[in-house]
Order: C-alpha cells, then sequence, then structure tokens
C-alpha cells in the first residue's frame, strides 16, 4: 500500500520534473492531467482500504498481459480503477501516450485480443472512437489505453501493441485535391 | 544520467588502459557490439513530431547514438508550437514527452541553426554518420488561378502561423474587419482549423495560448459567415471526425449544409464502406444537415459547407487590388486514378462575395541546396526514409542520408502519424548500422564537436535547449498574468533575448 503510495508519488515527481524543467506546471492542460491522474488512484485507495480484511493485493488488483510489437509477452498486475496506459508505464512497457490520457491521440491504442474481454469493457464514446479513427493499424477490438480502466472482470485479460512494421504509404503519394 | 554515464564509461576506459594498454581489448572487453565501439553521430534536421520522435527512437534504438537536434527556429516543437491551433491544448502535451527526449544526455538540441545557409547538407555529412532530415513543409501548394495575389488571399498556412506567433508571420495582418464572409478552400483539418477560430467565441480563445496580437485583431473581427469550399463531396471532405465534432458544435454557430449535397452515389455508399472514418464523417455532416438548433439570435454567426465547388479566379474589388469575390465552378465527380473520385468542372459559374480568403489546400516542403527533391510531389524521394538519388526507378540510395515526417511522405496526417513514420525511418538507420554502413576505413566522424565548430567560425549563435527552457518559462510567466497558458513571444529579436 505504502509503496504504491509512493510510487505513485515518485512518479508525479517524475512527470512534473520532465515536464515541467520550468518553474510553472500549473498551465491550464496540466492541471488537468493531474486531477486525471489522481482520480484512479483514490479508487485504488479507496478500496484498498475497505477491503482490508480480503488480502487487498490480489483482491485489487488484476493481472494483464501485454504483448509486445516483437512478440515477446510480458504480464502485469494493475491496481483495480487504474488505466492501461498507466498500468503500461508504470511497467517499462513501450506503449505511447503522447497527450498523456486526456483523449487528443491515439498512440496508446492496444488491441484486445479476446473479443471475450473486448465486450466486457463499456463502449467507446464518441470522443474515443474520432481518435480510434486515426489508429495505425485499427481492428475491430480496438482501445485506447487510456479508456481501458483495470477492473476485476478484465483479469487475464491480453492486449496486444499494433506492430508499426507494416507498409507505409511512402510510394505513390499523390497530395489530396481538397 | 548522461553524466553519470560518461563517468563510468571514463573509469571504465582507465581501467582498461592500465590491464591492457592497447586499446582494442575495449570492445571486447566491454562487451560492446563490434558496431557499437564508437558513438554513432545522429543529427537531425528539423524538431517538429518527426524530429522528435526520431531522435527518440534513434536513442531508444542504438545505445551509442548521440542525436543533436538542429532547427532554423530558437523555439522547438515545429507545428506542435505553430501549427495545432490554440484551442487544442492537449493536442500539444505530446512536447512534455519531447522535453524528455532532449533532456537525454546523449541528445543536444541547435536552435537558430538554418541548414541550407548555415550549415550544408555536404558540411552534415561529412561531420555526421547519419542524417536525417526533417524539416517539414514550410511553404504552400498554389492554386495557380487568374487573381491570387490580391489583397486579402493568404494561404492557410500564413494564417495559422500568424494567430500561433510564429516570428515570421507575426506581420501578416490579416484585415478582419472590412468584410463580413470569409472563404475557405479546402475541408481538411487545417481548413477547419481556421474557420473555427474565426467563428469561435473571443472569449474562449482568451485562455489559450494565441498570440495577444491575433487575439486583438479576432476579438474586434467583423466575419460573420464562413465558407468550407471543397471540390468535390461530403464522402471526400479530408477532415476528421473530432474536428468536424468540434465545429458543427461551436457556441452561436448557425451550420449550413445543401440537404442535396448528400444524396451519395454508389461509388460514394462503397467509399464509406470501405472506410470508417469516411463513414463517421459523413454521418456527422447529415446529421449537422437536418439538425436545427433552437434558438437563433441577432448575432448568430454561419459556417456554410460548400460542396462541388473549384475556385476558378479571384475577382478584385473597385480598388483593383482586394479579393471581392471568388469565382466558382460546379463540379461532378468522375472516376479518378486508382478509384479515387475526382472533380471534374460543369462549365456552370457562381461568384461568392468575401474580403477574405484562406488556401488551405495543402502544405508543400521546400528544397535545400544538394538534396535530391521530386518537385511534382514535394518530397524527397526516399525508400522507406532512405533518400534516394532522385524520383527515377534506377536511384541509388545516398548513404548516411534519410528523410522523415512530412517531407518523406508529404504533408498529411496527424501527430501520431510520424511516430511510425520515424520507427520505419529508424529501422533503416539501425539496419544500415548493423550491416556495417557507417563503419568504413576512415569514416570516424567528429559529430556534435564538428556542428560547434562550423558554427563558431561561421559566427552563428545559435540556441541551446535551456535556452529554449528560458524562452519558455519568461513566456509562462508572461501567461501567468494574463490566465493563458503561455504568452508568446513572437519577433526573432525577441526570442533571441529571451533565450539568453
Amino acid at each position: 500500500m505504502l509503496s504504491r503510495i509512493s510510487q505513485f508519488g515518485a512518479r508525479l515527481l517524475r512527470e512534473n520534473r520532465a515536464a515541467a524543467y520550468l518553474p510553472n506546471s500549473r498551465s491550464s492542460y496540466y492541471r488537468g492531467q493531474f486531477s486525471r491522474h489522481f482520480a484512479p488512484a483514490k479508487n485504488t485507495l479507496f478500496s484498498t482500504t475497505s477491503n482490508h480484511d480480503e488480502d487487498p493485493q490480489d483482491k485489487d488488483k488484476i493481472s494483464v498481459t501485454f504483448v509486445n510489437k516483437d512478440g515477446t509477452e510480458q504480464t502485469i498486475s494493475v491496481p483495480v480503477g487504474m488505466s492501461i496506459l498507466e498500468a503500461a508505464h508504470e511497467n517499462d512497457i513501450e506503449l505511447e501516450g503522447a497527450c498523456e490520457g486526456s483523449l487528443a491521440c491515439s498512440t496508446c491504442h492496444v488491441i484486445v485480443m479476446d473479443v471475450k474481454y473486448y465486450n466486457k469493457l463499456e463502449d467507446p464514446t464518441d470522443e474515443e472512437n474520432d481518435m480510434l479513427d486515426l489508429a495505425f493499424g485499427l481492428t475491430e477490438t480496438s482501445r485506447l489505453g487510456c479508456q481501458v480502466i483495470a477492473k476485476p472482470e478484465l483479469d487475464g485479460m491480453r492486449v496486444a501493441l499494433p506492430a508499426a512494421t507494416r507498409n507505409f504509404a511512402v510510394d505513390g503519394y499523390v497530395p489530396k485535391p481538397h | 544520467m548522461g553524466r553519470e554515464r560518461l563517468l563510468l564509461l571514463h573509469h571504465a576506459t582507465r581501467r582498461l588502459l592500465l590491464l591492457l594498454p592497447r586499446s582494442r581489448g575495449f570492445s571486447s572487453s566491454a562487451g560492446a557490439a563490434a558496431s557499437s565501439r564508437e558513438p554513432l553521430h545522429v543529427c537531425v534536421v528539423g524538431s517538429g513530431p518527426a524530429g522528435f520522435y526520431t531522435a527518440d527512437k534513434m536513442l531508444k534504438g542504438h545505445e551509442e547514438a548521440q542525436v543533436d537536434i538542429i532547427d532554423r527556429l530558437p523555439t522547438p516543437f515545429g507545428l506542435v508550437r505553430s501549427g495545432v491551433a490554440p484551442d487544442h491544448p492537449e493536442t500539444k502535451i505530446v512536447v512534455n514527452q519531447f522535453s524528455r527526449v532532449a533532456a537525454n544526455g546523449r541528445c543536444s538540441f541547435y536552435g537558430n541553426v538554418t541548414v541550407g545557409s548555415d550549415v550544408s547538407i555536404s558540411e552534415l555529412q561529412k561531420i555526421y554518420d547519419v542524417v536525417v532530415l526533417a524539416y517539414g513543409a514550410e511553404s504552400d501548394r498554389s492554386l495557380g488561378i487568374p487573381g491570387e495575389d490580391l489583397r486579402g488571399i493568404h494561404s492557410a498556412r500564413e494564417f495559422v502561423w500568424w494567430y500561433n506567433g510564429h516570428p515570421d508571420m507575426c506581420n501578416l495582418a490579416p484585415d478582419l474587419q472590412s468584410t463580413d464572409s470569409a472563404v475557405v478552400l479546402g475541408q481538411g483539418n487545417v481548413a477547419l482549423d481556421v474557420a473555427r477560430i474565426l467563428l469561435r467565441c473571443t472569449s474562449e480563445l482568451a485562455a489559450t495560448d494565441i498570440a495577444d496580437y491575433a487575439f486583438d485583431a479576432l476579438r474586434g473581427n467583423t466575419i460573420r459567415k464562413v465558407y468550407l469550399v471543397g471540390r468535390r463531396g461530403p464522402v471526400q471532405a479530408a477532415c476528421t471526425a473530432k474536428e468536424l465534432r468540434e465545429i458543427l458544435g461551436l457556441k452561436n454557430v448557425r451550420v449550413c449544409i445543401k440537404e442535396a449535397d448528400l444524396v451519395t452515389s454508389t461509388a460514394d455508399e462503397e467509399e464509406i464502406r470501405n472506410s470508417r472514418i469516411k463513414r463517421r464523417v459523413y454521418e456527422l455532416l447529415s446529421k449537422a444537415a437536418t439538425a436545427h438548433k433552437g434558438y437563433i439570435s441577432n448575432d448568430q454567426k454561419e459556417l456554410h459547407f460548400v460542396f462541388f465547388r473549384r475556385p476558378t479566379r479571384f475577382l478584385p474589388a473597385e480598388d483593383g487590388s482586394t479579393v471581392d469575390a471568388v469565382q466558382l465552378e460546379k463540379t461532378c465527380l468522375k472516376d479518378g486514378v486508382a478509384g479515387k473520385p475526382v472533380a471534374v468542372g460543369t462549365g456552370e459559374f457562381e461568384d461568392l462575395k468575401c474580403g477574405l480568403v484562406l488556401k488551405s489546400i495543402g502544405y508543400k516542403s521546400l528544397p535545400v541546396e544538394g538534396l535530391p527533391f521530386d518537385n511534382y510531389r514535394g518530397v524527397v524521394p526516399n525508400l522507406k526514409g532512405r533518400v534516394l538519388s532522385s524520383e527515377s526507378e534506377n536511384a541509388t540510395v545516398e548513404s548516411g542520408l534519410y528523410v522523415v515526417g512530412w517531407l518523406k511522405r508529404g504533408p498529411t496526417g496527424i501527430v501520431a502519424t510520424n511516430l511510425h513514420c520515424a520507427e520505419e525511418t529508424v529501422a533503416g538507420i539501425l539496419e544500415d548500422d548493423k550491416k556495417g554502413l557507417f563503419m568504413g576505413p576512415g569514416s570516424k566522424k567528429q559529430g556534435r564537436r564538428g556542428l560547434l565548430e562550423i558554427l563558431e567560425q561561421k559566427n552563428i549563435r545559435f540556441v541551446p535547449f535551456d535556452g529554449w527552457e528560458k524562452i519558455d518559462s519568461k513566456e509562462k510567466m508572461a501567461g501567468q498574468l494574463k490566465n493563458k497558458p503561455r504568452e508568446k513571444i513572437t519577433t526573432w529579436d525577441e526570442l533571441l533575448m529571451a533565450a539568453n
């Protein structure tokens, strides 16, 4: 528990430092960012204390397997309430997150490898779908990692990072007439 | 961390020197791969998303890579700073990641250095193992129709640079007060951006990082109607759903779409079936065409989507020098190359009155001396990022020269497109390094030291990353006073002063 908090604190610090080489990190989008980070953490704290007697370590974490671009797999344990994007970053999994979970990019695109699990997720919002439109290598079970929040039903889920080595439209490109 | 690493290396070398006086032992004892005995000197030209993603992938993919990023501006991040609209702050969050890349001990930034005039490509090739061109597209396609030079006609790029405080466009001063109608030619995301900035309540722009002069000009603007003109139909519109949804939902703006334009052909229906994004864009437009907004206020603005029209000439006002209208020709769609429908004129014309025209028909890259360039496509000829000597079939690969981003694939896509584009180019570099292409006899390059020598010789005052950090914190401080994320510094002199 403590370690989780300190981990989280460390992450905040890390981000703060890296992002804010400037003294003032209180620009508007940062504030949004921090509140986003805080939300899942609060959930975690809450549920941990309430389930104190029932071995919180197992109850509040689910296991998620990432299939990397090179096909290797990595199984991590993710606290309930945490996004897949955040979980990936805490475990040094190479999932990009250009907009840091603010639904403004598609870089945290993951492919849920089992439809059964995909169906357990809430439907993507219009805003998420707008971003998925632009995701690289979109599939029927694609989601944004920042929008997939760990919950007990997702225990055992496998997600793949889309492999980037596919044909890039370098040849035959014609500027689109407007 | 970089310094620690250097120190460690230093110690390791000393110890090795004691043990094995001949430095040959170094690589085997240190267990380093044969190809990574020496640092791999990499120079990335351009610090936009393509440049920074390339630096990132390069540093991660090669432990000995030393990456120098050059930019002609004193500020990094390219279009994230000067292209992304001020009311899209979430899209700019990516600079956090880029700043972490710049903070890497093996990465350096050299702003205010122009490739071509300050340092040539061949000079860079002499001092770096790898030169990656990522300088994007800083010019515009032109329509090539009469009257294009009239006052009141700008490229969307100029207008975007202007409201984003790009130091090359801070004096554009577009006239927003002599007309109530603006025509935007094009229906891609840039077109939607400029239309949105013209139509959005200025109170919503006040808390963005829009340039102060642009905010003042927009606050006094008299434009009530914006026309978005496309040669083809709603199925072919080049915008994405996010930007479209946003402009359709603008406060106090009535959206006008002719329902007749939404009729689809069989070819259209096939296009919609085959493309999720086209389907969703089309659905949004259809919904907007039939939706009736509850109330109509007196000062309501109008956004007109004009489909199946192509501009054929600009007509001057009585003064002979200012634009007064755009002549449009109706079009219909015919099958074009590779099944892509093209717009063909029908011979019917109409004039659309306007005092401001923004041409949003595509950016264009500019060639640099000594660099192969495909003038037709406006890109550097390349094979998966490896620069080719020409666009012909029997072209040869230019050793050590690579290209990424818009300069490689043309001016389309979003920030993230550059991520995959960079992965492809870097994969090529790493492959070439494994093949030993950068290991030839006498191939030892000077890298950063060589660049610094050239800059010193030519008396060029470059702006390092901490110079940009000074600009950045000054801008943020000034912004704080106005409740903005930053107040951009918009002239060359002030930028260079702030960097000191």
